[in-house]
């Protein structure tokens, strides 16, 4: 609770910072400071301490898992705004970085209700104040065709999922009687037949839209395009935070109600975890643009987070939590190089290592953090994934299908550590200070230590 | 009537809706499409809330069952109405720049 009132309370004194200051850089410091705000107000519900103390009558659901999540997704938010606060300056026409922070805050506002909620009106509701702000972000760059389209495209795609959602969750609510998640779910061997099937169609439908909000094939074709249309800053803060919160809430809604959908949910699960990994690694293969094989590239992590669906152990929610801090710092940090780019094409980071070998270096770390390079904390996420899966009862070939398609991930990743290395040529890159050099390498140590003591991030869960 | 009625409609109604967002190409008419299919849903629910309403009011006459439906309707609208306000004020957006509100536009990033 103290953390949805606090990003609401912060967006709207953001949104009035502008007022106050026309400093830019004073705006930028306003959000950063709030933001420790709300990881600190978070932490304090984490040890019993509330805000404002009141009843939600179960529609929230303060839990330990959610809490954690919530702690660590605002303190990606936070590196995420530290390093990338001047670009997020450039967006637009450089005079609206309270009204982006005013933006950011909401979102994560709607990330605290999907980390929280216990009922099917919250997840609604939590899901629209995440998505709505996200397609203005997405369209910040007015002036910008390409921007432009990609909004109109995530709003589309966004608002077309949403009725669909509805609709599954109406359906839910005709079964059941409730939209609360705990209410007693239809056991498929009983015999009500047309509340089961509407129960069912509700789940499935359910679960595609959840699909499209997390951009699993085959519901993701908005993605790519919507990826790389919108301002790089924010694809990177799309690509990690946003998902993240996404498998959130749907590991919250199907760790209940799958016990209706019965053994079916075995085989509609696998399918689209198969197809998500195939078209996510396979496409990236083929692209030409760096910004684009990283949406392809996210497609196909969402395929790896999936994995955590399938069992409901507190494997899961280790491998999913390590999973998400893995795949977003490495994903933060790869976006952080990519901004400072001129283009976005696998020759402008030709010759890189040559000219700023710190530089090619860091790019190097996070790659392999992406593919699952040991010492890494992208192995760990792997690792502790697969083996939430294997706990789970899962056949061995969809464990064999992950690890080809990891290996095929280092294919396309490494096309970019060769492209630095290997191939001399001029890198079109804008200048680096020390200091955001300096910053980078602690996203590189987070990494490293998390590849090396991967309990380290665990051990809160249950202390 | 039998709920079942209330539900044919606003599967119909619904599809109607898909069915727009799929095939027409004008950004304004796609919109009221995805509007048509949140109404569906606001009917259906209406319509679930009164079937459980009636039901306990058999049992017991100071029953509030099916009323959170009722209330989820109206979250439908409020979040509609901010939805709205986003997506004209992106279709407004593509039009400055293109004269426009055609969905063809969206080809260019697919190269």
């Amino acid at each position: 609770m103290n953390a949805i009132i606090i990003s609401a309370f912060m967006g709207v004194v953001m949104m009035f910072s502008s007022w106050g200051t026309s400093s830019i850089k004073l705006q930028r410091n306003i959000g950063l400071l709030g933001m420790l705000l709300l990881i600190g107000a978070n932490i304090a519900h984490l040890t019993g301490v509330w805000v404002i103390e009141f009843d939600t009558k179960g529609m929230l659901v303060f839990n330990r898992i959610g809490l954690y999540a919530n702690t660590i997704l605002f303190v990606l938010t936070f590196i995420y705004m530290w390093i990338n606060g001047e670009e997020i300056d450039k967006v637009g026409d450089h005079t609206h970085t309270a009204d982006y922070y005013a933006i950011f805050f909401f979102i994560l506002c709607g990330v605290s209700v999907l980390t929280s909620f216990d009922n099917l009106l919250m997840l609604f509701i939590g899901i629209e104040i995440l998505s709505i702000p996200l397609y203005i972000l997405t369209g910040a760059d007015k002036k910008n065709l390409f921007s432009n389209e990609a909004s109109l495209k995530y709003f589309l795609m966004g608002a077309f999922s949403t009725g669909i959602l509805l609709l599954g969750i109406t359906f839910i609510y005709g079964a059941t009687g409730s939209f609360h998640l705990t209410a007693p779910v239809i056991n498929p061997t009983t015999n009500m037949p047309v509340e089961h099937f509407l129960m069912s169609a509700g789940l499935i439908l359910l679960f595609v839209a959840l699909n499209f909000k997390v951009s699993a094939a085959p519901f993701h074709f908005w993605t790519p395009d919507v990826y790389d249309g919108a301002p790089t800053v924010f694809t990177s803060f799309m690509a990690t935070v946003v998902k993240a919160a996404g498998f959130i809430a749907f590991i919250r809604v199907f760790e209940i109600q799958r016990e209706a959908l019965g053994y079916s949910w075995f085989i509609i699960l696998p399918f689209v975890i198969v197809s998500t990994l195939l078209v996510g690694n396979i496409t990236a293969v083929f692209q030409r643009s760096v910004k684009r094989m990283l949406a392809y590239s996210s497609i196909a992590q969402a395929g790896f987070m999936l994995f955590a669906l399938y069992g409901r152990s507190i494997f899961n929610n280790e491998a999913i939590l390590l999973y998400i801090v893995a795949y977003s710092l490495a994903t933060i940090g790869v976006f952080a190089v990519l901004v400072k780019m001129k283009d976005y094409s696998f020759e402008s980071f030709n010759g890189l290592a040559k000219k700023h070998p710190a530089l090619a270096l860091l790019t190097t770390i996070f790659l392999f953090s992406l593919a699952g390079i040991p010492l890494t904390a992208g192995f760990f996420a792997k690792y502790f994934m697969l083996n939430a899966l294997l706990t789970a009862g899962a056949g061995l070939w969809l464990l064999i299908v992950a690890i080809v398609f990891a290996a095929v991930s280092v294919f396309y990743y490494f096309r970019l550590v060769q492209a630095m290395y290997f191939t001399s040529g001029e890198p079109a890159i804008n200048e680096i200070d020390k200091k955001y050099e300096f910053k980078l390498w602690l996203i590189a140590a987070i990494l490293i230590v998390l590849g090396v003591f991967p309990s380290l991030l665990f051990n809160y869960l249950y202390f | 009537m039998p709920i079942q009625y209330y539900i044919f409609l606003c599967l119909t109604l619904f599809s109607i809706g898909v069915v727009g967002v799929l095939t027409r190409r004008n950004a304004i008419i796609v919109f009221m499409c995805i509007e048509l299919m949140l109404n569906a849903v606001n009917l259906l629910l209406v319509a679930f809330s009164k079937m459980y309403h009636g039901a306990a009011l058999q049992v017991s006459p100071a029953s509030t069952a099916g009323i959170d439906a009722q209330i989820f309707v109206f979250f439908i609208m409020v979040v509609a109405a901010a939805e709205v306000s986003v997506g004209l004020a992106i279709i407004v957006m593509m039009f400055r720049n293109t004269h426009s509100v055609d969905i063809n536009f969206l080809n260019r990033l697919k190269n």
